[in-house]
């Protein structure tokens, strides 16, 4: 039997230790009405057979076909080094560090990962992350909620549309009210966000760059958020804030982040990890774990979880939140590309990829009917309006190898023609060009 | 050791990928840029060594005994990272699934997510599952937010929910996080009884969270009578899965009448967890819970073919991006092919033998408040130890000295000085007599000679650190500001 490693002359003596007969004499307390009605699973196979069959299944996946999808979840280039260090069973195979001498590797990574963190968002304070972007941005919700005591949010429309709904299904029970400034080509409308901020409103959530890839500037936006004693909240692509004015600059109270696109792999959708940085103010608002650093008995520099009476395990229904460890593997990974890339490889990182798209867009636009969408300075992606349904567009270039982007009307009702492309430092001018080519030869 | 911070070398080349022909200045306006990111400079081997050093700091199942009660600390297997790592499964963008006529172009990641659902719903014998939530307390809050929705769509106005006084610290906060209010049951002898549960059961009550075996490692034997109580007021009963390695094969949730549950998959389902994630915490529920379930589900054409379904009118919406963490439960699907029936059942037999007998080897050495045949975790208590001034946590500072990871401490709180033990299946007997050997012999120290013991551990990297210090100091990055 796979992974029981005890003879059958074991098992007889440690019944006999036991002081029963059998094996179901440890069971005898489940009365026969709890027993189960059916067990009905297949039988079990070799490593061999089930290594066979998940190839069968992976293969029955296409990833061999150029692809220019984003839409927050970006293929950044994962340097090697990554998957080795993070291999490393003592990491991989550990728990949550609930006794820190035994876990000062994790803790210290984690300590690292905050200070990476805090730097790239210029704020004061990160935690060790939490499950995904969309629940980093819910939770820095509920921090503002909590914070100032008011039930209203200023929700941008050009926020990931995936973390609006996210948002949407979290509040349903919590009696908030959620307000929804729409767009302006593809851009926030500042204006009248700032004519919706008032004194009932505990948050003010914006994205940079937002869905449709356009860069902004909310400093003032903020300003006016801070003048009514509202928080301040931006969801940001962690990779382009190598280059982009910073949270911090902006006067972010809270910025957040989908932490994919440095170091995990796109994976289907999991797992990722949830950055959250905030300033002092809020720190003890932060949900999940925080290491700390301290020394020991001896003096010598350690690290443990701290804050922890914030947390279910100590405050249980009062706890900030019911997330109970974090992504610490994720997060791991994170810190090692971002210390292999370096300031140097990070900024390139984020150039190339924004240099590719604008080649994809001077490129896709030289074709007749094609239009940019997106206003104004955006990075990696943008949005183009054809001259057909953007679904019609992807299915035909689909079949040609080519996945062309993403359907705005998936989510957003009248852009039914609008496509968005992403690039990154892994697409080459070769592939745009053809990628031009095709799209030229189908409309 | 110092950070990684402090060994940067501005300058110094790290994995650099190509030099862009611009300035970034050519795209985008220069008020709208930042100057330095703060991230290192480091050599490739300079991060190597870093991060090698940082590992050989931690303990890990594969390098140490870890019998953390309701943790479930099991081996995983090595074959199922390859899995997760297969390029087809990795380099799979989620959204490829939302576009049109791209369906085909993911059929095996959908199959998985299928099949995986099946195999849960049989597992613990509920009507369906949803692979959504991302660890053990998100399955929670998604659970909970299930019966919200249940009881909003039939009109029920009901604003509390039950927790046992050792339900798992997440139990409270989720059912206060998704917006009830919570109460707390008494347990008796270390388990529920009707005549406690009675006192607080009124029709307010949308649910009672429930584990069993429960954080004692005790079977809720009055469960019959319990699930019959709570759905006469039309109350649901969940069932929190932190502890499904105990009843694998032996019981099903959903047979014993449970409406909701969650599984942690790192631990029933072997998935490593990562110094503390990721994790996965799929939900199944029972039929008429169903229509409430996260968007999006995969389903199964006639021909054979899966789709994702957005029609769910009922739906409580989307807890997670995509379809959950699929590479964690990726691993946990190849898991269960691998074992299969017998496998599972034999896991959760093992499990409960070693948990038993450790219990009993210890008994003469350790108070055992709840000294009964337990399930996969039992409970020891240090009271004995701390007349001399030795506690849990001295205790456990000393097992660390041994190579032995501790136990749970001070956890289910209703226990004094409480270190909870759980084995878990695939520990030999030679590991357990060597782990009971040596917290006898802790035992006796503590008598012989207390401060030795006080002033463990001497043998990690750092001795007792000072949380006290930690909290007062906060320096929670590299930098002071």
């Amino acid at each position: 039997m796979p992974y029981v490693p005890h003879s059958p002359e074991q098992i007889r003596e440690m019944l006999e230790v036991i002081g029963v007969n059998s094996v179901d004499d440890l069971f005898a307390e489940i009365p026969a009405e709890l027993r189960p009605k059916s067990f009905n699973l297949p039988k079990g196979n070799s490593e061999m057979a089930v290594l066979q069959k998940m190839e069968q299944l992976a293969a029955r996946n296409t990833t061999d076909l150029t692809s220019f999808l984003g839409a927050g979840f970006y293929d950044h280039f994962i340097p090697t080094a990554v998957d080795a260090l993070v291999s490393r069973s003592e990491f991989y195979t550990a728990y949550t560090p609930y006794q820190p001498e035994a876990s000062q590797g994790t803790l210290q990574a984690i300590f690292e990962y905050q200070t990476a963190m805090a730097r790239l968002m210029d704020l004061d304070y990160a935690n060790a992350s939490v499950y995904d972007g969309g629940t980093a941005l819910y939770e820095a919700t509920l921090m503002a909620v909590r914070k100032t005591k008011r039930r209203k949010i200023i929700v941008s429309e050009a926020l990931n549309p995936i973390y609006r709904v996210m948002l949407d299904s979290y509040t349903t029970n919590l009696n908030l009210e959620l307000v929804t400034v729409p767009h302006n080509h593809g851009r926030t409308n500042i204006k009248s966000f700032t004519a919706a901020i008032d004194n009932d409103t505990a948050a003010v959530i914006v994205q940079n760059p937002n869905f449709f890839g356009s860069v902004n500037d909310f400093t003032n936006l903020f300003a006016t958020a801070h003048e009514h004693k509202a928080i301040a909240i931006m969801s940001t692509y962690p990779v382009l804030q190598a280059v982009l004015k910073t949270p911090g600059e902006m006067g972010a109270d809270i910025a957040v982040a989908e932490g994919q696109s440095v170091g995990q792999p796109l994976s289907f959708g999991g797992p990722y990890l949830g950055i959250m940085t905030c300033t002092k103010e809020l720190i003890r608002q932060m949900p999940g774990r925080i290491a700390g650093r301290t020394e020991d008995s001896e003096g010598r520099t350690g690290y443990v979880l701290t804050l922890q009476a914030r947390e279910q395990h100590i405050r249980r229904h009062k706890a900030t939140s019911n997330i109970c460890s974090n992504q610490a593997l994720c997060a791991l990974r994170t810190l090692i590309h971002l210390c292999l890339l370096g300031e140097e490889g990070l900024h390139r990182t984020a150039l190339l990829s924004i240099e590719r798209a604008h080649y994809a867009s001077e490129r896709l636009t030289a074709i007749p009917g094609v239009e940019l969408f997106t206003k104004g300075p955006f990075g990696n992606e943008f949005a183009i309006t054809l001259p057909v349904n953007a679904f019609e567009v992807i299915d035909k270039l689909t079949k040609r190898g080519i996945i062309p982007g993403f359907p705005l009307g998936r989510y957003y009702e009248g852009l039914e023609n609008e496509l968005l492309v992403a690039c990154t430092e892994k697409t080459t001018e070769e592939q745009i060009g053809i990628f031009a080519e095709i799209l030229r030869g189908e409309l | 050791m110092g950070t990684v911070f402090k060994k940067s070398v501005p300058g110094r080349e790290g994995v650099w990928p190509e030099k862009p022909a611009t300035k970034v200045e050519y795209y985008i306006p220069s008020e709208l840029l930042r100057k330095g990111s703060g991230m290192p400079s480091l050599s490739e081997l300079d991060v190597v060594r870093h991060f090698t050093k940082l590992s050989m700091k931690n303990f890990g199942v594969d390098s140490n005994f870890y019998p953390l009660g309701s943790c479930t600390m099991k081996y995983n297997p090595k074959f199922t990272e390859q899995v997760a790592a297969l390029p087809g499964f990795a380099r799979l963008h989620p959204a490829i699934s939302q576009l049109k006529g791209a369906g085909h172009l993911c059929q095996g990641a959908l199959e998985v997510i299928f099949e995986t659902e099946r195999l849960l719903s049989e597992l613990c014998g509920m009507a369906d599952f949803t692979m959504h939530p991302m660890a053990g307390a998100h399955g929670e809050l998604t659970g909970v937010m299930l019966i919200a929705a249940y009881h909003r769509d039939k009109g029920n106005k009901k604003t509390k929910i039950i927790c046992p006084d050792s339900a798992h610290g997440t139990n409270p906060a989720s059912a206060t996080i998704a917006g009830y209010e919570v109460v707390s049951v008494e347990s008796h002898d270390g388990i529920i009884t009707p005549e406690a549960l009675a006192e607080v059961l009124d029709d307010e009550v949308a649910a009672v969270m429930m584990t069993c075996p429960n954080t004692l490692g005790l079977f809720e034997k009055h469960l019959p009578e319990i699930v019959k109580m709570i759905h006469d007021k039309d109350a649901l009963l969940y069932y929190d899965g932190a502890n499904m390695n105990a009843v694998m094969g032996k019981m099903r949730v959903g047979d014993a009448g449970f409406d909701v549950v969650h599984l942690n998959l790192h631990k029933t389902l072997a998935t490593p967890h990562g110094g503390g994630g990721p994790g996965s915490g799929p939900v199944g529920v029972c039929e008429k819970l169903t229509p409430f379930l996260p968007i999006s589900r995969v389903k199964k054409l006639e021909d054979g073919q899966y789709y994702l379904s957005y029609d769910a009118p009922k739906s409580i919406g989307y807890v997670a991006p995509f379809y959950g963490n699929f590479g964690v439960y990726l691993k946990a699907y190849a898991y269960m092919l691998r074992l299969g029936r017998e496998g599972l059942i034999r896991a959760t037999e093992n499990a409960v033998l070693n948990a038993n007998y450790m219990r009993k080897r210890l008994e003469k050495y350790f108070e055992i408040p709840y000294n009964r045949i337990c399930m996969h975790e039992f409970v020891l208590s240090a009271v004995n130890q701390a007349k001399n001034g030795v506690r849990a946590l001295d205790v456990a500072k000393a097992l660390l000295d041994k190579g032995h990871h501790a136990p749970t401490i001070y956890f289910p709180l209703i226990v004094k000085e409480c270190m909870m033990i759980e084995p878990t299946e695939t520990e030999s007997k030679e590991t357990l007599d060597l782990f009971i050997n040596d917290l006898i012999e802790i035992a006796k120290l503590s008598n012989q000679n207390p401060d030795f013991i006080k002033n463990a551990p001497v043998t990690l990297p750092v001795s007792r650190l000072d949380e006290t210090k930690a909290a007062r100091d906060m320096v929670i990055t590299d930098d002071i500001k």
